[in-house]
């Protein structure tokens, strides 16, 4: 019943793995620390002698935490993730997208005003790119992330191509 | 409630009358009497003839028509700056003439270091009132317009020159507005929408003589639709008036204010139940004046409203909807055609006790921000309020064959109740060939009217609750920016097919009307 959908690179999976990766490493920091501060003061407080035991058990719930939060976060962006994607059909593009609330966008290839293609920080280290569809409504929300450079240009230029053709005014 | 019986409507029309599209751009039409056919105005439902024709006599030509460059009317700074000036110039006069009167008879306190302080108070004013004035002046002096070939060009500005060309061919629609004091004067703004330019780039002409204006808007009117020069503004059909009466009742029954007036009362009642005991009078006193306060803020927000739309006439000529309406300020306005991207009925729920529903227009526009008073100055209305069937009536003039009674059969399955317990009652959605019908909300229900040839892209969205009632709330963007059709809580499999007929008809729409 699904039709084809193109989908995002896989780099751009590893783009976002990346993300969660350094993010979740830095909660796990965080977490630890202040995992570590408060054992500390609870071996403190119960005034037993194991103190820095007190810390390593603090510090090891925390990055536990964060570990399970990262890995939450991972499932929930490769879900994510695995929901892009984009059909090309003779008259229009279909782009859907999300996990939990699921959309798909419609537009007519004679309704696109201008198409335009942008990169990130990220993106750019893994030669990523998004484009991005614009009609004369505000509200189209029509975006297609984590398209390789070339590829993403090789989809501007064949939609603008398409647009122009079927342009069609407001 | 004040209102009187109103023209019951005729049966709609089979469509539009004879209009001819008159595209913004192309090819000129044709310079026959074709391109402006002759409306009766006597088979309008509305009794009382649109107003504006008559007013104001198209005089002799203005200079600045014939391409000579002209300055706009002499009194245009006193109209531009005058109510500035005025409320600067009470305080300067105000201490001037206490000072003059020796100072400290009847004013503050006024040893000498006080008498210094006003008078420096007032010399500061007194070089705003200056500025202003020179402001206003000098504006004036380098502002000059014409129209010459096929633009309008007003060149303005001291430090920066501005030199705005406006081609007629792209001319969508001649306003004609009057603030108040330049009512006062005689006077009035002539602006010229473009199409494809946001607010801030329209021509304005600020201020001419009444009679210029009309004057100015019917040859640029003429002129943007490839027409002689001289050919006079098509006439209007008028199609519809509001009946002032049933316009104040309306505006007082608005949930804000109807709301606000009731909690004032209740407290004032509270107030004169609680008053017999001597020592609370005081708290009464304080409490009456704050009720009375509240009161006026409420009286002028339900003005606000009666004076927006006060005497609205709309009448159907070729070019576009024509709009009268303002009680200080008067607005003559057009609404092209093609610029109507939908059309939305309101019905509040204190309106409806009286039958009574909104008419409001989605009018093609640049996206972006709009500022609350900037989006006030388009029009965008259809009725500020009008009998249920007058309402039906007017959509069917301006979107026709259009369905505005959904029945049952239209509305979401039952198990939509789940996730919209309350305005399930109001959910309906409904297509044919050309248009895409939805309604929603309870409190206020709406039914947006969409063609299908506006359609910009369609969406569907699912959350969790819905995907597990196996629902799909499916939206349909135009290049309006007010609203968009909602289908909302449509079973899964249904919003699917819908997804793929509308894109489908939206196509042949687009298509039938570019052949």
């Amino acid at each position: 019943m699904e039709p084809a959908y193109s989908r995002p690179s896989p780099r751009f999976w590893l783009a976002r793995q990346m993300v969660i990766g350094l993010t979740g490493t830095g909660l796990a920091v965080v977490l630890a620390g202040a995992g570590a501060l408060t054992g500390r003061a609870i071996a403190e407080v119960a005034a037993s002698g194991a103190v820095g035991g007190g810390a390593a058990a603090g510090a090891g719930a925390g990055a536990l935490v964060a570990l399970l939060l990262t890995a939450t976060g991972w499932a929930i962006e490769r879900g994510r993730y695995r929901a892009w994607g984009y059909l090309e059909r003779d008259d229009d593009l279909m782009v859907r997208r999300g996990l939990l609330f699921r959309r798909l966008t419609v537009v007519p290839f004679g309704r696109m005003q201008f198409v335009d293609v942008s990169a990130g920080p990220v993106d750019r280290l893994f030669d990523l790119a998004t484009v991005q569809l614009h009609t004369a409504a505000a509200a189209t929300d029509a975006r297609i992330p984590g398209l390789r450079t070339a590829d993403a240009t090789r989809l501007r230029d064949r939609l603008a191509a398409l647009g122009e053709a079927r342009a069609s005014g407001i | 409630m004040g209102t009187s019986p109103a023209p019951p409507p005729p049966p709609p029309p089979p469509g539009r009358s004879p209009l001819p599209p008159l595209p913004a751009e192309g090819p000129p039409a044709p310079p026959s009497p074709q391109g402006r056919p002759e409306l009766t105005p006597a088979s309008g439902p509305a009794s009382r003839p649109s107003p504006a024709p008559s007013q104001w006599p198209v005089p002799a030509s203005v200079g600045a028509l014939s391409g000579r460059w002209s300055r706009l009317h002499p009194l245009s700074p006193v109209a531009r700056f005058g109510v500035t000036v005025g409320i600067l110039v009470i305080p300067v006069l105000y201490t001037l003439a206490n000072l003059a009167g020796g100072g400290g008879t009847s004013g503050p306190p006024a040893g000498r270091g006080g008498q210094t302080d006003a008078l420096i108070d007032a010399l500061v004013l007194g070089a705003l009132v200056l500025l202003t004035l020179v402001t206003g002046v000098v504006s004036w002096l380098v502002t000059r317009w014409r129209v010459v070939g096929d633009e309008l060009q007003i060149d303005t500005g001291l430090i920066v020159r501005q030199s705005l060309r406006f081609p007629l061919r792209r001319i969508q629609a001649v306003d004609i507005v009057a603030p108040l004091t330049a009512r006062l004067l005689g006077l009035a703004e002539v602006r010229v929408i473009s199409a494809g330019v946001g607010h801030h780039q329209h021509g304005r002409l600020a201020y001419l003589r009444n009679q210029d204006a009309a004057a100015v808007r019917a040859q640029l009117l003429a002129l943007a639709h490839g027409l002689a020069a001289e050919t006079p503004e098509p006439p209007a059909l008028p199609l519809f008036h509001v009946d002032n009466g049933r316009l104040v009742a309306a505006a007082l029954l608005r949930g804000p204010v109807f709301g606000g007036i009731t909690v004032v009362v209740l407290l004032g009642l509270l107030a004169a139940v609680a008053a017999p005991t001597r020592d609370s009078t005081e708290t009464v006193t304080s409490l009456i004046s704050g009720l009375a306060t509240a009161l006026v803020a409420l009286g002028l927000e339900a003005a606000r409203f009666v004076n927006t739309d006060f005497d609205f006439t709309i009448g159907e000529a070729p070019d576009g909807l024509r709009l009268h309406r303002g009680l200080l300020q008067k607005r003559h306005e057009t609404v092209p055609y093609a610029r109507v991207q939908a059309v939305r009925l309101l019905r509040p729920l204190l309106w409806r006790p009286f039958g009574w529903a909104r008419v409001e227009l989605d009018v093609a526009r640049q996206p972006g921000p709009v500022r609350q008073a900037e989006a006030r100055q388009v029009a965008r209305l259809l009725a500020p309020v009008a009998s249920v069937a007058e309402a039906h009536w007017l959509v069917s003039r301006v979107m026709p064959g259009a369905p505005l009674v959904l029945g049952r059969g239209c509305a979401p399955p039952p198990r939509a109740t789940i996730r919209a317990p309350l305005s399930y009652h109001y959910l309906r959605a409904w297509n044919d060939q050309r248009y895409l019908v939805t309604q929603t909300g309870r409190v206020r229900p709406s039914t947006v009217v969409v063609p299908l040839e506006k359609v910009q892209s369609i969406r569907l969205r699912t959350g969790p609750l819905l995907r597990a009632l196996r629902l799909a709330d499916l939206r349909v963007d135009t290049a309006g920016h007010r609203w968009v059709g909602e289908a909302l809580c449509r079973d899964q499999g249904e919003a699917d097919r819908l997804v793929d007929d509308l894109s489908m008809l939206a196509r042949r729409a687009r298509r039938a009307r570019l052949s």
